[in-house]
């Protein structure tokens, strides 16, 4: 009886899963509440939709019929949806189920894991709700998002992701952490205000009010084009505003945590050893107040839509406290200190003003880039980082004997180029660069970035793949920072 | 304007782009042919539509797409060549070097251990004039390690090379 059976239920299970590898048991689903909150929004579209076409053809019944059925057919789809993804730890990895005809079963290594996110759309707010984003490297946007999970469970989903990522037990609960920076609500304002996109809608706003005080019927027909733009300009600042409200960077021995947001909130972990690349800039007139934003790198995040979002460390602070917070993101390096070397004379050729500021300086962990005179810039690359470097000249360039190196990092809005350098030191700083990457990368934050060497050398370097490493003058930094007790007293 | 106007005195040597050894690897003769085989291909359809078009609408048409035959023509023959020649690889213990370009040269240093994955590719016309092209991938973009105009034997082997060193010298992001 049982050979009998056996195979037909192999067959099933193969046929009807996709695969010969059914869900594990203790696989859990998504908030029941998921596709109510995913399926609103494709509700009111309908009835939008639907409302226009009855109001068009002047007959309601149609509308009163057709909304219902769309909705019973939406929310039948989203329950099937909701019930066949599941989600858990198979062996080290988290597994998401998914798919109702064409079943995915999806992997993500948890050493590999570059940041979590935990997003809180309004209405999710509402209702309880958030979303969990895992980035991982070289993802699209849909890399692996659980949508939606009750408040508790995605705090607690994020407590064990990072810590089986940190390669330390599963049930060590989330570390303690301390603040770094918050952004007050006036900087914030000022911020918004002195940018260049604020500038510039004042001075449309003016143009037009002052056609409609002065001016003739025409140009006031003509200005009033220009209103669609500012409305825009308006919600553009709107949402920069909302976005980085009451923004809070704080450090744990998870990695750096951001928390931002007014309606939508966003609460981002960054483990340490995934940051990539750190650009310093400054827009004009923030000079009048000394403010710096700081952008970085993250690998997980490049890919997805929300890029701009997701790579702010620091939206608006003074420069001498963004300086601090670099160097906690670059630990043993320090960048206000790393001597910078001008460009020669002759880049004015190919950088009438701009050859003023360009700059390169490197110490044994950091390649330093400086650039812009109104716009300016500072962008930071650890070694250890590197992915390639790039040597590039131009005709102009080759007359003028100078050449252009760029560090190349994972794609994001950091990119170290350092612009017209004389020839042969760009060659002498490609070299370099190569050999110091070299170096840099035998010492870096291991991927598991708590855990300890297997072959008991019980220090902090290890890394997973087995290769023990000689610690560095950087260890002592990193066991320090590691050690959970001595952050747990703030200050 | 001085500056701009200096004399070519670089062709020869090049201490910027220069070798890490003795000499750059060069890339397969090959790749001239190919290349030579398509824009001759390209220019014979510039023509035809030319000559087509001046036939339908005007003549000056038909003039137009000559000369501008006979200009790509002449620039790409004499370019092919030299673009050719300034293709060149070198493997080193940790990383490989790629350089190229005439007008924009370009040299690019790609360690092994920043290695996501390596192409192997070889199309329709490669194949026939037996070539492949190997590109290197990192985890930038940006990376510009592509060697086209292998042969076939070449391209394997820099391939195997490459996997085993990238696996072996591998790190984490």
């Amino acid at each position: 009886m049982t050979g009998e059976e056996r195979p037909d239920e192999e067959r099933r299970a193969a046929g009807f899963r996709g695969a010969a590898d059914p869900t594990p048991a203790h696989f859990q689903r998504l908030h029941p509440l998921t596709p109510l909150l995913r399926g609103w929004a494709w509700l009111a579209a309908a009835i939008v939709f639907g409302s226009q076409n009855a109001i068009a053809s002047g007959d309601p019944r149609r509308f009163a019929i057709v909304i219902p059925v769309v909705a019973i057919l939406g929310f039948g789809f989203g329950f099937a949806s909701w019930w066949f993804t599941r989600y858990g730890f198979d062996g080290d990895d988290l597994r998401i189920d998914s798919g109702i005809f064409q079943r995915r079963s999806r992997r993500v290594r948890m050493d590999r894991l570059q940041a979590v996110d935990i997003v809180r759309p309004l209405a999710g707010r509402l209702l309880g709700l958030s979303e969990l984003r895992m980035e991982v490297a070289g993802g699209g946007d849909s890399e692996a998002p659980l949508a939606y999970l009750s408040v508790d469970d995605a705090m607690r989903l994020r407590a064990e992701l990072l810590a089986r990522s940190a390669g330390i037990s599963a049930d060590t609960p989330e570390a303690p952490e301390r603040p770094v920076h918050e952004v007050p609500l006036d900087r914030l304002i000022g911020s918004t205000v002195l940018s260049g996109a604020f500038v510039f809608g004042v001075v449309v706003f003016l143009a037009i009010a002052v056609v409609v005080a002065t001016g003739s019927g025409r140009m006031v027909a003509g200005m009033s084009g220009l209103i669609p733009g500012l409305l825009g300009v308006g919600a553009a600042l709107w949402y920069q505003l909302g976005r980085n409200f009451g923004f809070t960077l704080a450090e744990s021995p998870d990695g750096f945590r951001i928390r931002k947001g007014l309606l939508d909130t966003r609460a981002q972990t960054v483990p340490p050893g995934r940051i990539q690349g750190v650009a310093m800039r400054q827009p004009l007139l923030w000079r009048i107040r000394g403010w710096v934003r700081i952008d970085v790198d993250v690998a997980g995040y490049s890919g997805s839509s929300s890029a701009p979002q997701t790579s702010t460390l620091l939206p608006v602070a003074p420069y001498h406290e963004a300086i601090n917070v670099l160097r906690q993101v670059l630990p043993g390096a320090d960048p206000a200190s790393v001597p910078l070397e001008p460009v020669p004379r002759r880049a004015a050729w190919l950088r009438p003003i701009g050859w003023l500021r360009l700059a390169y300086g490197a110490d044994d962990r950091i390649i330093v880039a400086r650039e812009g005179v109104l716009y300016r810039t500072l962008t930071i690359v650890p070694h250890a980082k590197t992915q390639s470097v790039r040597l590039t000249q131009g005709p102009i360039q080759r007359r003028l004997k100078l050449a252009t190196v760029s560090v190349d990092t994972t794609p994001g809005p950091v990119d170290a180029v350092i612009r017209h350098r004389p020839a042969p030191q760009a060659r002498e700083i490609l070299e370099a660069q190569a050999r110091r990457a070299r170096l840099a990368r035998r010492v870096d934050v291991p991927e598991q970035w708590m855990a300890r060497p297997l072959n008991g050398a019980g220090d902090s370097a290890g890394n997973h793949a087995g290769q023990v490493e000689t610690t560095s003058g950087s260890a002592p930094d990193h066991a320090e920072e590691l050690d959970p007790p001595a952050r747990a007293d703030p200050g | 304007m001085g500056v701009l106007l200096a004399t070519r005195n670089l062709r020869g040597v090049d201490q910027v782009f220069a070798p890490p050894g003795e000499a750059w690897q060069p890339v397969s003769r090959a790749l001239v042919r190919l290349r030579r085989a398509v824009l001759l291909f390209w220019v014979a359809v510039l023509i035809v539509v030319s000559v087509i078009a001046g036939a339908v609408i005007a003549w000056w048409i038909t003039g137009i797409g000559a000369a501008i035959a006979l200009i790509a023509l002449v620039w790409g023959l004499l370019l092919i060549p030299r673009n050719w020649r300034a293709w060149g690889y070198a493997e080193r213990d940790d990383d490989l070097l790629v350089k190229h370009g005439v007008l924009v040269r370009k040299l690019s240093v790609v360690p092994y251990g920043r290695m996501q994955f390596v192409d192997v590719n070889s199309g329709p016309l490669e194949r026939r004039v037996g070539i492949a092209t190997v590109q290197l991938h990192t985890a930038s973009p940006a990376t510009d390690a592509r060697i086209p105009g292998l042969p076939p034997d070449e391209a394997a082997r820099l391939r195997d090379r490459l996997a085993a060193l990238g696996e072996a010298r591998a790190a984490g992001l």
